[in-house]
């Protein structure tokens, strides 16, 4: 049996979950799975407007670009899209949400059957000075909570990908941004609902 | 009478809250704007593929309170004349047909049917927004953009041609009305639509829309943008009436004034000229001082 | 060394179009092309390809822009979609009137009015009757390979080619891409030597007007009419199937991809029910085939590389021993029903094979087509009556 493992991504349109995507599926693919892709879904290339980024990730080539309609993960970039996209409504029992975010998931009124990985992506990635133009760039931050919470890609198979993305200064900061934001992640593994209770890293 | 204040405008919006071009946009206030003069009365207004598309909303739903017909991206002209010649046949009356359309669909692929519906002589009036570039598709180049800008198909290099003359181009067809405006002067802006829609033949209005996207600049420089081109002399306001030529507004009073800004002050403040060479600030430069002393010229004959 | 890179079928296009070594590029902004262009216009700033980029003010110019450089012997380049490419419709014609080894990536988008940017395949379809040979292709990497192919094939037959791939599925999409060395494309792709056309050091007077009836030129031969003209065109579509499936065999032995020539089978040597589709939408029907098989039909797919020239041969050997056909497609021909569904069948009735035959238009305007629909459809298709019929159509108040 082939294993595939399907994600969403849920960003706003420049904030970086293409590139995020996209750099995790390269890690997917140095860690040995065949079949790799990410496909965004978007209407127009307007700045802010809400994007979803459909990975899968499979040890035969992948045969379909449909819609992930059943996702194993959820990333999500932004903590305010909670409250326009249902984001768990179709993740998988057991699946992994995993969102930037400084609250809990109390907080964000989440729970249910699934792992809940939190980060302050924009934290991590203010702390390694990735800002261009006021923008704060989470695109590898955001991957740091990933690699915290699931077992599929390896943080050293993510770094990879993203040293080979970046140069120079660049690469230094997103390193160091993915590295902060893996060491600051708060995992919340699937428990009863009303019993969730934080294991620190 | 020219409109003095901002609060002599009228103050119905004819753009509702939902629409989906960028915050601070500056064809979007140009728009809004053009509309506020083109109405009360019965309008049409005919689209290219643009940013204006986008604006209007996505079916079943638009924020814009107007009678609009999208077209492809190289018909507005030919649409329009078909437009008003539809009306004429159909013996429907008192309709204001308008064109509006970026730069990319009137300097580049639509200037054929521009120039055919100039030259028709067809009744109707032509609003051009300059963004300087593609900017629904992303910000690729079009005629239209300043040399020495970075676009995504000048993306090293930068541009290496200056900005077509479509001024020149319009007024070789001999209409009625031609006219330049810019959102970061409303009341002329408004007040050159009122003027084009009492006047019947082919009306050329071009206004000049900073796109803090495509331009590269924080959204709350979007008045500020708008200002500096015209006070450089790289975007000069002015209205050729039956051949004469008049500068106006904020154009007007740099030409007792003098100008004080140069091109330097206005590329410093956005990201796409984040390449410009001192050599290609000089030639930008020496653009808009022959522009600049060209239209004073024109403004001190009068014609 | 060739070299795996995570790109989309649009960085594959452009990486394509380098490794060709491709003299002039012209181009001109649409969605979801418009990345292939940014690509190759960086690419050509960045002094990474020599090649000259023209920034073209519209696709009738893109086109006639690099007709003009086909003509005077450079190997040529561009890319469109959707309303771009119908504009282009005039050159489409004019480019494979002329004889010229253009090449061009069309990247599929459903056409207006109304707008969309989402994907189908109306717009390439709508270009089946200029005279250019279609290739769809199903991955990235089967882009990148077939632009290479795409360059032998048009220099060997002096037909354009217009290498199809689906909007936003794979042009936007990320997954990775063998990308070949320099020196294997160069290897398979020798340079292009022009048609002579300057060469000769003769006058000429190139696409004159021409009357029906051949007549004899100052020398006293007899020169074609224009039929004769449009027959050989004809002819020599119809022989490029053999160009075609070769160039991807001797593609194969050099870069070790065989992307099956005219048609690709899958799950075919035994199959009684067969799913018929080009682009990723073919891809797609393996996983129904699948399906199909746990349900107990025993399916394969068919997926057609070329469209034009229609391999009508290849595709009835492929079917001669099936009970169904079913035909998935992003296209229609409105009036009929779609266009691989009503030549497909045309060429079953010519070779005598009497099959049950259906035909589905599927994921117009971007509307996604999972496996489990194409189930569903084949399934009725299969085991009911026979029809023409739409995929996901949906009830509406109007
Ligand atoms: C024939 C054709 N070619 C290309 C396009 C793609 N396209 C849509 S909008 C656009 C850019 C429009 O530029 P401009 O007219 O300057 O308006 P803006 O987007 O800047 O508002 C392009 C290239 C199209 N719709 N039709
Ligand atoms: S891209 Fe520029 S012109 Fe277009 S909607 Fe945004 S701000 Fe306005």
């Amino acid at each position: 049996m082939s294993e595939l493992y399907e994600i969403v991504w849920h960003g706003r349109g420049g904030q970086g979950a293409v590139t995020a995507a996209k750099l995790y599926t390269e890690a997917a693919y140095y860690q040995g799975f065949k079949g790799v892709s990410a496909k965004p879904t978007y209407f127009s290339e307007r700045r802010g407007a809400p994007v979803s980024v459909h990975t899968r990730i499979s040890s035969e080539p992948i045969r379909t670009y449909s819609n992930v309609t059943t996702p194993d993960m959820a990333v999500v970039l932004d903590d305010n899209l909670l409250e326009m996209v249902n984001v768990t409504a179709n993740l998988r029992e057991g699946g992994l949400l995993v969102v930037n975010s400084s609250l809990t998931p109390q907080d964000l009124g989440l729970s249910g059957p699934f792992t809940i990985a939190l980060a302050d992506a924009f934290h991590a990635s203010e702390a390694a000075e990735l800002i261009v133009e006021g923008n704060v760039l989470i695109s590898t931050s955001i991957l740091g909570p990933l690699a915290a919470a699931s077992h599929l890609v390896s943080l050293e198979n993510i770094q990879r990908a993203v040293a080979g993305k970046f140069a120079g200064k660049a690469k230094d900061r997103n390193l160091k941004a993915l590295k902060l934001a893996f060491e600051a992640t708060r995992v919340f593994r699937r428990k009863p609902a009303d019993a969730v209770s934080a294991s620190a890293r | 009478m020219a409109t003095k204040a901002a609060k002599e405008l009228p103050r119905e919006e004819h753009i509702l809250p939902g629409s989906r071009s960028c915050a601070a946009c500056g064809l979007m206030l140009t728009y809004r704007h053009a509309l506020k003069a083109l109405y009360p009365g019965k309008v049409i207004v005919t689209v290219p593929a643009s940013c204006m598309t986008v604006l209007h909303g996505v079916y079943p739903i638009t924020p814009v309170k107007v009678v609009c017909i999208n077209n492809t991206f190289a018909a507005t002209g030919a649409s329009a004349s078909g437009i008003v010649a539809g009306l004429k046949a159909t013996g429907k009356k008192g309709y204001t047909v308008v064109a509006f359309a970026g730069d990319g669909g009137t300097y580049d692929i639509g200037i054929q049917a521009l120039s055919g519906a100039l030259e028709r002589g067809t009744d109707f009036i032509y609003i051009c927004y300059d963004n300087e570039g593609y900017m629904n598709t992303g910000t690729q180049r079009s005629s239209a953009s300043p040399a020495g800008a970075i676009t995504t198909t000048t993306p090293i290099l930068s541009k290496l041609q200056q900005k077509k003359d479509m001024i020149a181009i319009v007024e070789a067809h001999r209409i009625p009305y031609i006219a330049t405006a810019s959102p970061s002067f409303p009341l002329d802006l408004y007040d050159k639509v009122r003027t084009a829609k009492e006047i019947r033949g082919p009306r050329y209005i071009e206004a000049h829309a900073p796109c803090p996207p495509g331009w590269g600049f924080p959204n709350k420089d979007l008045i500020k943008m708008g200002k500096l081109a015209v006070e450089t002399g790289l975007h000069v306001l002015f209205e050729i009436r039956e051949g004469k030529f008049g500068l106006t507004s904020w154009s007007l009073k740099l030409a007792s004034k003098g100008r004080k800004k140069t091109v330097a002050d206005y590329v410093k403040g956005q990201t796409r000229f984040r390449k410009i060479t001192a050599e290609q600030i000089d030639r930008l430069q020496s653009f808009a001082d022959e522009q600049w002393n060209y239209f004073l010229e024109r403004h001190e004959k009068g014609c | 060394m060739s070299e795996v890179k995570i790109i989309t079928a649009n960085e594959a296009a452009a990486e394509a179009a380098a490794l060709c070594r491709v003299q002039v590029i012209a181009a001109y902004p649409i969605t979801p092309q418009t990345p292939v262009t940014e690509e190759l216009a960086a690419m050509v700033e960045r002094g990474d390809l020599k090649a000259e980029y023209l920034t073209v003010e519209s696709e009738h110019s893109a086109m006639a822009s690099i007709v003009g450089a086909s003509q005077v012997g450079a190997r040529v380049f561009t890319a469109s979609s959707a309303n771009g490419l119908l504009y282009m419709h005039e050159m489409l014609h004019w480019a494979a009137g002329s004889r010229l080894p253009v090449v061009l990536a069309c990247v599929n988008r459903g056409v207006g009015a109304p707008w969309t940017i989402l994907n189908d395949q109306q717009d390439s379809i709508s270009q089946r009757d200029t005279g250019w040979i279609q290739l769809y292709c199903r991955n990235n990497q089967e882009v990148l390979d077939t632009i290479i192919q795409a360059y032998r094939i048009a220099e060997q037959t002096l037909i354009p080619v217009m290498v199809c791939y689906d909007g936003f599925v794979l042009s936007h999409t990320n997954m990775p891409v063998e990308v070949p060395s320099q020196d294997e494309v160069d290897r398979f792709l020798p340079p292009w030597q022009g048609q002579g056309l300057l060469e000769s050091g003769r006058f000429v007077n190139l696409n004159p007007l021409i009357l029906s009836e051949p007549r004899p030129d100052a020398q006293g031969n007899l020169m074609p009419g224009y039929m004769e003209l449009r027959h050989r065109l004809h002819e020599d579509v119809l022989a490029s199937l053999a160009v075609i499936h070769h160039t991807d065999e001797e593609f194969q032995e050099i870069f070790g991809r065989s992307w099956g020539g005219l048609v690709w089978r899958y799950r075919m040597d035994d199959a009684e029910h067969a799913l018929v589709s080009m682009g990723s939408l073919a891809l797609e029907a393996t996983r129904a085939a699948d399906s199909l098989r746990v349900q107990g039909l025993r399916t394969g797919v068919i997926g057609v590389r070329a469209y034009r020239p229609f391999p009508a041969s290849a595709l009835v050997q492929a079917l001669a021993a099936v009970k169904t056909v079913t035909v998935f497609e992003k296209d229609v021909s409105y009036g009929y029903a779609g266009a691989l569904a009503t030549d497909l069948k045309a060429a079953l009735f010519d070779a005598g094979v009497s099959v049950k035959f259906s035909g589905f238009v599927a994921g117009l305007g971007g509307r996604d087509v999972a496996a489990g629909q194409i189930v569903q459809a084949a399934t009725d298709a299969i085991l009911n009556e026979p029809r023409y019929g739409w995929v996901d159509v949906r009830g509406s108040s109007t």
